[in-house]
């Protein structure tokens, strides 16, 4: 179901746990998982289950209650902009409007090439390099003016 | 970046890519202070002490004294006891935590080591914000660095002392800086806050004795341990020891974060982040992380930036995110956004969290949008008053503050937006 | 003990109580909706919001521990303004649409909402919607009126032993539901309809028939599996509408199987008898119930005129009434027979001439959950007493080591320290086996017949393993279960478990099958013992069930008289019971449904089921446990003491001018004494035999599925939608499935005996390898024989 690479990289998650508390890597094992299939589909969640012997539905409370779990199918790239207030004050609704309006979607929509899903996030820790934003979970870009945007759209395109 | 003091942040090249690295930590004097206790035989209790002596409160947001909670711990505790980071953070302004880990991960490393030793702690655990992955990796390569150097495993530097310290990281969940919350996220479940009591020393991490500490408060103790307690009481002022480092964001020309000695006034902060953007006329402020009161401009600019001072002010210094609004700022929408925040991040345990955050913002939405009644503003208040105290965690009171002072000092726009349906600025 | 204040008055109460509990103790009610005196302390609906002196902000009653001088104030304004104000968040997501849920009139949210609540609501904005989820045939979902108070989730975490409800998502957006597309299938699912303060989970089969006012409320006990659950009856109209728990702690607890809890469907099937049936002339007429019974006792006369009084048999059923089974005794015995038998799935009777009085738990129920070592053999326990597997559960949190010897790895939803899980004809080695490690590990003495008998085995290490549990932790008990009972072997396994529970200070227990598995032996529905004699009175032992029923009997039976039960289900070997009666010249079935019945009795009595009759069941812990019928008798059926009396008095037999039920139940108690002098598991010692003829070729598994044990549960129509309700299969382990060169879903014919069963193949690691687990009590097995011994396999 998954990959050994990606098995390899659960089992040392589940490592740093102490020999009776695998599920603790349930969420590391989910982001793997996420990383190799792109979303969590319930064959995933149900897999990841039977390898950290737990009940599915414990897999499926964590995989709904943490944001950056994608549930349902998401384009090749997610970018998820901060619009929170510390951020807001700083052009982050203006760099959410300007990739709205370059990829023509909304928050929550995929562009009809299947390439940018559009998200809307909280505070990522980040407020003093604002507008900031993530690709696919793992990238930040911090100040995000349009032209930066410009240059991370052509990247991505690439 | 940023200017800087003497403690966390002290001789870092923000300019270096390998600032962060072993190599250099050692030579601004890394791990000297861990040495130090081996090779001073420092007891354990003299390390707490110490700590208590330094007037070290809690960096992560309530400023509970670090002394006091580590003699919490049960010393004669047999089995396992944990140590837990907290690096979630995720109150809206903080930025901090990711610096101190991005620049200077191992100053947390010997922080943490000396915090385990004193209390007699073998494992750890560093719980990063999920949305910083590139710190998580960088805490990930660090912890691999001290644990081939021989800081970190068994019988470090040949003391006998051993310690095993593993990064777990969030996914996206704020109320995981919560830290209940965030014992049962390492556990592997939803990030839902414990009731207290059993406190964590008691009933923690597996339901084993744990410490919780913020990144920022561990940072601290390798310099405390170095240079005395007592010196870094002095560097603050009294009950408030030591440097804060303060993140400050939103209408300021360099927005960064700020080592500077407790005690500090605002004005002069305000300065080293450049001054308000454009000239603007500083309109309010929060002092301490979104969760906290805002305070009107006028306040903050008589005031110091420490625990007592912001207390006395009427807000408190929280996690010491300092968020600037200028007079151009809608201070409705500003209060919309934040209440959408709590409303979006509550965990859905309790019932007027779960409840009245979407309430609360329900009708702020209203307001911003035109449709709002001036009985509203009573109701908010008083929901508001309903929510604070009455819930599991402090998100509920982190909800419910910043709602009753946006109420309590700028009521005035809120009724006009009602009015008027629009915006006073 | 803690000294506290609670609205002004002073009481005790022990460490470490919550002021909920302390205020209980004084009668005082706090507002709650998380609290649940069996689940764990949630304090997420905050309902219960008191003021304590001197703490800045009210607490939750529920969760703070009561501390020494501690005052507490339940109504003051501080405590009553918190709850209100809570309640207020909880009702402004809910629909209010009490008129149109099954849970109005029984809501503790309505409850309170007319203490606690505003009759205007302040709350303007759009209401939270939620969908509604599919949990299967048992539960009905209403989410949107859930209150999140995850009760239902923490009774299948901590309760049933399986997680399966959750709480997904976040804040306002969390919703209780399974994992996708999963349906809730635990055998304790339907305990969550009564935890759910709420309507948003509600019983499935009784949604949408009744309000709660319009139902009586009668006590009962349970028929089924042997624990005796205490009931609730909920009646409209003289039928039986829905039936609930009626808490016992040393019984039920506050629980109920979903089989006690859902079984009443089959009381109003349309199976059921109304009036009397003869066959004259091969053809099948109603007739009254004069007709009926001159009919039964003119043909019992001329049987017993013809081939004396032991050509008659009689076989009761197990979840019959003690009276019920006492009047038939009675009667067979004033007829001149001693055949007579309730152990209907029993196949081996050699203890009986070595048991000392009526097997029973051994203990009562309630200590299982403080044994500190358990060893259960051959039982499928889970889905044979649900809530008996909810007592080892809860020893086993508690600390208990768990040790299995079993046919069949089935999962018990529980930490098991040890199992061993073999064929059945290696069942009494393994028994052996332990036995020996232990004597090897302590020196002890046992008897020399069996002393011998051990030579022949080697202890492995899993029964040295198993040894230890037993010998390491005290008190320890031993349980034989159905399978035990079922198996060719009993008598030896029986022996055994006591030689391993005299060397280890055990306590042996049997768990009892039916609900009043106890209580026939106590009414004398036994071949070998009137009244429960211990010694036979001299008389000639009767015939046992196997001996009335097998195709190889030794002196078959002219007439059978069958009482609550169906033959081809509930006996051991349905293909010879059936040669048997149809063989026979003359039955008559007392029987509260139509079933196959008329394919070979002569005359069908219409009983009543225990909702319609008065009576008592002993249950497997010796308890005499009376109820009354909670609606009348359907038509013309008739409480089955009441037609046995009547048959007597036509019969001219003596001594049955009963007026009433009690009148029974006293005049054999008081002959009998006390049950409790009765109960004992000692067997004496004989020679036992290894069963050293090993099967060579493929061994049965029978076993008795849960919603198949008994006429009733056949018939509750919700029930039989459940996954355990699942037509039978062929379960086989991999390796023989490979062996026999079979893959998932193949279709075989299965070869017992004379007859032949066609099912399709499942795979399953825990089955032995050589084995294959068939269930019977289903149609499409009862052609097939014993529920042990050799059958043979072909792919179709
Ligand atoms: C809703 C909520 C969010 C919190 N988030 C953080 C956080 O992101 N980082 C943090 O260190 N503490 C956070 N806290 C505070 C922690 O619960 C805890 O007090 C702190 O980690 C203790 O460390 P300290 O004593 O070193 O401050 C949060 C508390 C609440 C109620
Ligand atoms: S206050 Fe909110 S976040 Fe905290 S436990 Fe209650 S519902 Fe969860
Ligand atoms: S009963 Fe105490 S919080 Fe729910």
């Amino acid at each position: 179901m998954l990959s050994t690479e990606s098995l390899k990289k659960i089992d040392k998650e589940i490592a740093k746990y102490p020999a009776d508390q695998k599920q603790s890597a349930v969420m590391s094992a989910l982001a793997i998982a996420q990383t190799e299939k792109g979303w969590l589909s319930s064959e995933t969640m149900d897999f990841v289950a039977n390898y950290l012997d737990m009940p599915p539905i414990a897999v499926y409370e964590v995989a709904t209650f943490y944001n950056m779990y994608n549930l349902k199918p998401v384009g090749q790239y997610k970018i998820t902009v901060c619009t929170n207030l510390p951020c807001a004050l700083s052009g982050g609704n203006d760099a959410a409007n300007y990739l709205k309006q370059k990829l023509g979607i909304g928050f929550n929509e995929t562009s009809a090439d299947g390439r940018f899903t559009l998200k809307e996030g909280e505070c990522m820790g980040a407020c003093g390099d604002a507008p900031v934003l993530l690709v696919n979970n793992k990238r930040m870009c911090s100040f995000m003016s349009n032209e930066q945007i410009d240059r991370l759209l052509e990247e991505l395109k690439k | 970046m940023t200017q800087h003091t003497q403690v966390i942040l002290a001789g870092i090249d923000f300019a270096d890519p390998d600032t962060w690295r072993l190599t250099n930590y050692l030579k601004r004097g890394g791990y000297k202070a861990l040495r130090k206790i081996f090779s001073e035989k420092i007891s354990p209790e003299v390390v707490i002490d110490e700590v208590k002596k330094s007037a070290l409160r809690g960096r992560g947001g309530a400023g509970f004294p670090t002394g006091l909670k580590w003699s919490f711990m049960p010393r004669q505790y047999e089995g396992e006891k944990y140590l837990v980071c907290n690096s979630d953070e995720g109150e809206p302004g903080t930025f901090k935590d990711r610096d101190i880990m991005r620049f200077n991960p191992h100053i947390l490393i010997e922080g943490m080591l000396i915090a385990a030793y004193a209390m007699g702690i073998r494992t750890g655990y560093n719980y990063v914000h999920g949305e910083i992955w590139d710190v998580y990796e960088r805490m990930e390569e660090a912890v691999e660095e001290a644990r081939s150097a021989g800081f970190l495993g068994n019988n470090i530097l040949g003391s006998n002392f051993s310690f095993q310290l593993y990064n777990h990281h969030g996914y996206g969940a704020y109320i995981c800086g919560e830290e209940t919350a965030l014992l049962e996220s390492i556990e592997g479940k939803k990030g839902q806050p414990r009731f207290k009591p059993p406190f964590p020393a008691n009933f923690g991490l597996y339901g084993k004795p744990t410490t919780i500490n913020n990144t920022e408060t561990f940072a601290s103790v390798p310099w405390i341990i170095l240079n005395g307690g007592e010196k870094y009481l002095e560097l603050g002022k009294p009950n408030n020891g030591g440097t804060k480092i303060f993140s400050v964001s939103g209408h300021v020309n360099k927005p960064g974060n700020y080592e500077v000695p407790m005690g500090t006034p605002f004005a002069e902060l305000l300065e080293l982040a450049g001054g308000m953007r454009g000239g603007r006329k500083l309109k309010g402020c929060i002092p301490g992380g979104s969760s906290m009161p805002i305070l009107p401009g006028e306040v903050m600019m008589n005031t110091n930036m420490d625990y007592d001072s912001i207390a006395k002010a009427g807000s408190m210094l929280g996690s010491g995110a300092v968020i600037i609004m200028d007079e151009t700022t809608c201070m409705v929408k500003a209060l919309e956004r934040l209440a959408y925040f709590y409303y979006e991040e509550s965990c859905g345990q309790c019932t007027p969290c779960r409840e009245g955050t979407g309430w609360l913002y329900r009708i702020i939405n209203r307001i911003e949008h035109g449709k709002g009644r001036q009985e509203d503003l009573d109701l908010l208040d008083n929901l508001a008053d309903n929510i604070q105290g009455r819930t599991i965690c402090a998100l509920g009171d982190a909800a419910a503050m910043p709602v009753r002072a946006m109420l309590k000092h700028f009521r005035d726009e809120f009724a006009y937006h009602i009015e008027y349906k629009k915006c006073m600025v | 003990m803690i000294n506290i204040e609670i609205n002004g008055k002073q009481l005790e109460v022990p460490k470490g109580s919550t002021v909920m509990d302390a205020a209980k103790q004084l009668g005082i009610y706090i507002p709650h909706f998380c609290y649940h005196k069996k689940l764990s302390i949630a304090a997420n609906c905050r309902m219960c919001l008191v003021q304590i002196e001197k703490a800045p902000k009210p607490l939750p009653a529920c969760a703070t521990p009561a501390t020494e001088g501690m005052k507490i104030f339940t109504h003051s304004d501080q405590a009553v303004l918190a709850q209100k104000g809570v309640m207020e968040f909880l009702l402004i997501n809910h629909p209010l649409d009490c008129p149109i849920c099954d849970q109005g009139g029984e809501c503790q949210l309505q409850d309170l909402a007319v203490g606690y609540g505003e009759s205007a609501s302040r709350y303007q904005e759009a209401k939270r919607v939620v969908t509604n989820k599919n949990l299967g045939p048992l539960i009905s979902t209403d989410m949107t009126r859930c209150i999140h108070c995850t009760r239902c989730v923490r009774f299948g975490q901590e309760i049933a032993g399986i997680m399966e409800l959750g709480m997904s998502g976040r804040g306002e957006h969390s919703e209780i539901l399974s994992f996708v597309g999963k349906t809730v299938d635990s055998e304790l699912s339907g305990n969550v309809i009564d935890l759910c303060p709420v309507g948003a989970l509600v019983s499935k089969p009784f949604r949408y028939s009744a309000r709660t006012w319009e139902l009586s409320r009668r006590k009962s006990i349970s028929p089924h599996c042997g624990l005796g659950s205490n009931l609730i009856v909920q009646v409209k109209q003289n039928r039986v509408m829905r039936i609930l728990p009626r808490e016992n702690e040393e019984i039920n607890e506050c629980w109920l199987s979903d089989k006690d809890r859902f079984s009443y469907e089959g009381l109003n099937s349309e199976d059921r008898l109304s009036k009397p049936m003869i066959k004259r002339n091969n053809q099948w007429i109603t007739c009254d119930w004069q007709e009926a019974l001159l009919f039964v006792v003119q043909n019992l006369k001329a049987c017993v005129s013809q081939y004396g009084g032991r050509a008659i048999g009689a076989l009761g059923s197990p979840h019959s009434t003690l009276e019920e089974l006492y009047l038939l005794q009675k009667l067979v015995r004033g007829l001149g027979s001693n055949n007579i038998d309730h152990r209907l799935r029993q196949s081996d009777f050699r203890a009986d001439n070595y048991q000392q009085g009526i097997p029973w738990l051994g203990m009562p129920i309630a200590e299982v959950s403080n044994l500190k070592s358990i060893l259960i053999i051959g039982s499928n326990l889970r889905k044979d007493h649900p809530l008996l597997a909810l007592r080892v559960r809860q020893a086993v949190k508690s600390g208990a080591q768990l040790s299995i010897v079993n046919s069949t790895d089935d999962d018990l939803l529980t930490k098991v320290a040890q199992r061993a899980i073999v064929a059945p004809s290696e069942l009494v080695r393994t028994l052996a086996q332990i036995l020996k490690a232990i004597i090897e590990y302590r020196y002890v003495e046992i008897a020399d017949k069996i002393k011998e008998t051990l030579t022949k085995v080697n202890v492995t290490d899993v029964t040295r393993a198993i040894a230890n549990n037993l010998v390491s932790n005290q008190p320890a008990g031993i349980f034989l279960g159905n399978l035990s009972q079922h198996h060719p072997n009993y008598s030896e396994i029986f022996l055994l478990a006591q030689e391993i529970a005299k060397v280890t200070s055990a306590k042996l227990g049997v768990f009892g099958e039916a609900a009043n598995s106890v209580g026939a032996y106590v009414a004398g529905a036994i071949p070998n013992r009137k009244l429960g004699n211990l010694t036979t009175n001299g008389e000639e032992v009767g015939l046992n069930a196997i001996q009335m029923l097998n195709a190889e009997a030794v002196s078959a039976c002219k007439a059978y008289i069958l009482v609550n039960l169906e033959p081809e289900y509930d006996t051991y070997n349905p293909q010879s019971a059936l040669e048997r009666i149809k063989g026979a010249e003359f039955v008559v079935s007392l029987s509260s449904y139509k079933g196959n019945i008329t394919d070979y009795a002569d005359v069908i009595l219409p009983i009543a089921p225990f909702t319609e009759t008065s009576g008592t069941f002993i249950n497997t812990e010796g308890r005499v446990q009376s109820f009354n019928g909670v609606v009348s008798p359907l038509a013309e059926a008739r409480p089955a003491w009441k037609v046995l009396r009547v048959l007597a008095n036509l019969l001219e037999l003596k001594g049955f001018d009963y007026e009433t039920s009690e009148q029974v139940c006293t005049e054999l108690l008081s002959d009998y004494g006390n049950v409790a002098d009765h109960l004992n598991n000692r067997i004496n010692e004989f020679t036992v035999n290894l069963n050293e003829a090993n099967v060579n070729g493929i061994e049965r598994i029978g076993e008795v599925n849960i919603y198949q044990s008994d006429p009733i549960v056949r018939r509750a129509s919700s029930l039989q939608l459940t996954r355990d309700a699942h037509y039978p299969r062929a379960i086989i382990s991999p390796s023989l499935m490979e062996k026999l060169g079979l893959r998932v879903g193949d279709k075989i014919t299965i070869k017992q005996g004379v007859g032949e069963s066609q099912l399709e193949v499942e795979q399953s690691e825990s089955i032995p390898d050589n084995c294959i687990r068939i269930a019977s009590a289903f149609n499409q097995t009862a052609t097939l024989g014993g529920m042990f011994g050799e059958v043979s396999v072909k792919r179709m």
